[in-house]
């Protein structure tokens, strides 16, 4: 039987109009050029409609005088300061509620999400009820709550109510005692810094140490005894004194002390709330995600509970928890702009409100206003893809 | 005998009988009194509910005014909420400002949506295409022009007259149902290999993901007016109609393209030769099993969606939460717990609706995960 004779073709080649790359290079070009006239055409819009009102455009009102005070800020501001120096009280009271945030939602949002686990069912269970009831109620509400019918509610100034460590809390807001540090309370701080410094290398020197001889190092105890002991000696030593200037209540009002706006604290205080049912989900994901043979296998290699935890558990549940926690942490940031509606003083309420209002430049300050919640979020997920880098997974 | 130590020569005594392993009082000592650190957090558990039901019961139950109350009575020393009030004003908190003669349309909005939403909801009811055909393409046009009005001879009602439940619900609806066929597209082109497509829909995504609902809703409110043609009016609501949307739609474009990038490259391959062209491809193939393992990240984006039509507020809409606050204000109620009640009662509102949605999506889940199930 004669081979049948074959000859390699090539491939019949498609008409230029199947082409995948060119129909892919014209759907390009259509969507761009659809956008860019789509642009044009607002921007063009945008120019009659402000020649119309007889606006001007640009950042030059940056350098104008703001003519309006702002009743909470880091730094001195008062009705001649600048545009700029507005935008950066703004911007600096959304970081200071924005980390205040931070720290105590995380501290209650690990604790709540453990209490969610806890094999205690009146604990489990008490966990539970706060988490949904507080997950399902918009924000924006329970702030309104926390600030017209908890805080506008707080007897008046004569009736303070007196909390623990000389704290005050009435309708004009929360006074703290005012820490007043002498100077040689230079040398605790430097003393302070250097025992931690101290103390993340004697970790790592333990960490070493434990690979490469099996050794185990206290690490826990002795950097616990140099950071407060070192820092104590030195206290001593240098005679540095720390005093408390705690708010006492004179005819009309409070001497001394913080004085905390109730808009800071109702603020302060529903973000944590929210923000912390939200973390305690992802924590008790997180330590949900390690399978229960991680746990299993740890104990038949003879380590202790704590350690159990400490080495095996806990790392590989962080690596599911930080992701999303640090995306909690920005969507606290962003809920900060919530407090515009309650009147404190973040950016969105200074710049947003009362300059566009006053300058009219609504195009510049919106833009600028997305620019500093796009850096926060650009730099957090730079932040986070290093991180992610390091700690996946290294598979064969 | 030769004396062997391991050998015992006396019998050990009996153990005593384990203690009950099952009922009331194992129950009790598994769950509650482990161990003594247990037993103290089970004191301090019990506590705080001793502490705090009883003067909450009496806030909302004992002490409150019943609807049907009066003002005199919720203006009594330490009373309780004042339901008195809720109940004379829930048609405002319900409608807004629409005019009362005109309530049969809503409320015939409600009934229709109710109509098709339960079955669209429940798995066993057949015609789910019809069905969804029909709430989110029809109803959506049937709600538009029975609440504006202005045809079929029904009295116009401009949208600034339009409130409470009413107007959270519908950004609610118009959001969910504009967001999801956006988000597909976005999520979509994110993937796409065409690297211009792919920037514009990664710009998309991310500026709208970075910067919170209020400025984008500011923006809305204030820059669109600026950007359409002289002359050319926005209404306030269709503002925010379209801050919401295209805010949610670029969240729902993340959660879609982890359904995406869940799908193995095999399918996409066998579509191919099966000679699909790409938007069968997806249609046929990709998107029906992309979007099953997504549902859950969906109906979260719901939620979320559901309780961030309360910013509408701070852009001057009345929507529940700003009705809500409106009334506050109402001196006819003036009295020491108005405001509190009326927080309450909004966010049981809100609580339910948020709930129910997140139940619904646990179930779905459960029911659609019969395929992996050990």
């Amino acid at each position: 039987m004669a081979a049948i004779e074959t000859e390699r073709q090539e491939p019949p080649r498609p008409a230029f109009y199947n082409d995948p790359v060119v129909r892919g290079l014209f759907y390009q070009f259509v969507v761009g050029a659809l956008v860019i006239a789509f642009i044009f055409w607002i921007v063009q819009n945008a120019a009659v409609n402000l020649a119309a009102q007889n606006k001007t455009t640009g950042f030059d009102f940056l350098w104008k005088t703001a003519g309006f005070g702002i009743s909470f800020s880091l730094f001195p501001f008062d009705r001649t300061s600048f545009y700029w120096e507005a935008f950066l009280v703004g911007l600096t009271n959304t970081l200071l509620v924005a980390v205040i945030g931070v720290i105590l939602a995380t501290l209650l949002g690990f604790t709540i999400g453990i209490a969610r686990l806890s094999s205690n069912w009146i604990i489990a269970r008490l966990a539970t009820v706060y988490i949904e009831t507080i997950r399902n109620i918009p924000l924006l509400l329970q702030l309104f709550f926390w600030y017209f019918a908890v805080l506008k509610a707080m007897p008046a100034v004569r009736d303070s109510l007196a909390l623990p460590f000389d704290m005050f809390i009435n309708q004009r807001g929360l006074y703290v005692p005012k820490p007043l540090p002498d100077e040689q309370f230079f040398w605790v701080y430097i003393a302070l810094a250097l025992a931690l410094a101290a103390s993340v290398m004697i970790s790592r020197w333990a960490k070493r140490q434990l690979e490469a001889t099996g050794q185990r190092f206290p690490v826990f105890i002795v950097s616990a005894a140099i950071i407060v002991g070192l820092t104590a000696v030195v206290w001593i030593v240098s005679g540095a004194s720390m005093d408390f200037d705690p708010p006492v209540l004179n005819r009309f009002n409070f001497r001394g002390g913080i004085e905390l706006p109730p808009e800071f604290v109702a603020l302060a205080f529903g973000l944590v709330i929210y923000t912390a049912a939200f973390i305690a989900e992802t924590v008790r994901g997180g330590i949900l995600a390690v399978s229960h043979g991680q746990t299993e296998a740890a104990q038949s290699l003879g380590l202790k509970d704590g350690d159990r935890l400490r080495l095996v558990i806990v790392p590989q549940a962080m690596r599911v928890i930080i992701p999303p926690l640090t995306s909690q942490y920005l969507n606290l940031t962003k809920n900060s702009s919530l407090g515009a509606a309650i009147g404190y003083p973040e950016l969105v309420n200074v710049f947003t409100g009362t300059t566009l209002n006053q300058t009219g430049r609504a195009i510049e300050v919106i833009a600028l206003t997305m620019a500093v919640y796009l850096t926060f979020s650009l730099t957090t997920s730079a932040v986070m893809n290093w991180y992610n880098a390091r700690v996946a997974l290294v598979e064969r | 005998m030769s004396e062997t130590a391991y050998v015992r020569t006396e019998m050990v005594p009996s153990l005593p009988a384990p203690s009950r392993s099952s009922g009331f009082v194992a129950w009790l000592r598994k769950n509650l009194f482990a161990s003594v650190g247990d037993t103290l957090l089970t004191l301090v558990g019990a506590a705080f509910l001793i502490w705090a039901i009883p003067p909450l019961y009496s806030f909302f139950i004992g002490n409150a005014v019943p609807p049907g109350g009066t003002v005199e009575q919720c203006r009594v020393e330490s009373v309780g909420a004042c339901w008195a009030y809720i109940a004379a004003r829930v048609n405002f908190f319900i409608y807004g400002f629409y005019p009362i003669s005109e309530y049969w349309r809503p409320n015939t909005v409600f009934a229709l949506g109710a109509l098709l939403l339960i079955p669209l909801l429940w798995p066993r009811i057949p015609f789910k295409r019809l069905n969804a055909l029909l709430f989110f393409v029809v109803f959506p046009v049937v709600v538009y022009v029975l609440l504006n009005g202005g045809m079929f001879g029904l009295r116009p009602v401009p949208t600034e007259q339009w409130g409470g439940l009413l107007v959270t619900l519908i950004i609610s609806l118009v959001g969910i149902i504009c967001s999801i066929p956006l988000g597909i597209l976005l999520a979509l082109g994110r993937q796409s290999k065409l690297p211009i497509i792919k920037t514009l829909c990664v710009l998309f995504i991310e500026l709208w993901r970075a910067v919170p609902l209020i400025t984008v809703l500011f923006m809305a409110s204030i820059m669109l007016p600026l950007f359409m043609p002289q002359g050319m009016t926005v209404d306030k609501l269709l503002r925010a109609l379209v801050g919401v949307t295209l805010f949610s739609s670029a969240y729902m474009a993340e959660v879609i393209r982890g359904g995406l990038q869940a799908i193995g490259r095999g399918q996409y391959e066998a579509g191919a030769s099966l000679g699909l062209n790409y938007w069968q491809r997806m249609g046929f193939i990709v998107l029906p099993q992309a979007l099953k393992h997504v549902i859950p990240g969906i109906v979260n984006n719901f939620i979320s969606l559901f309780k961030d039509t309360s910013l509408v507020s701070i852009v001057g809409i009345f929507d529940l939460l700003n009705t809500i606050q409106a009334a506050t204000a109402d001196i006819n109620w003036a009295a020491p717990t108005q405001a509190v009640t009326g927080y309450v009662f909004a966010a049981a509102v809100y609580w339910v609706f948020c709930f129910s949605m997140s139940r619904y999506s646990l179930y779905m889940e459960r029911r659609l995960n019969t395929g992996h199930k050990r």
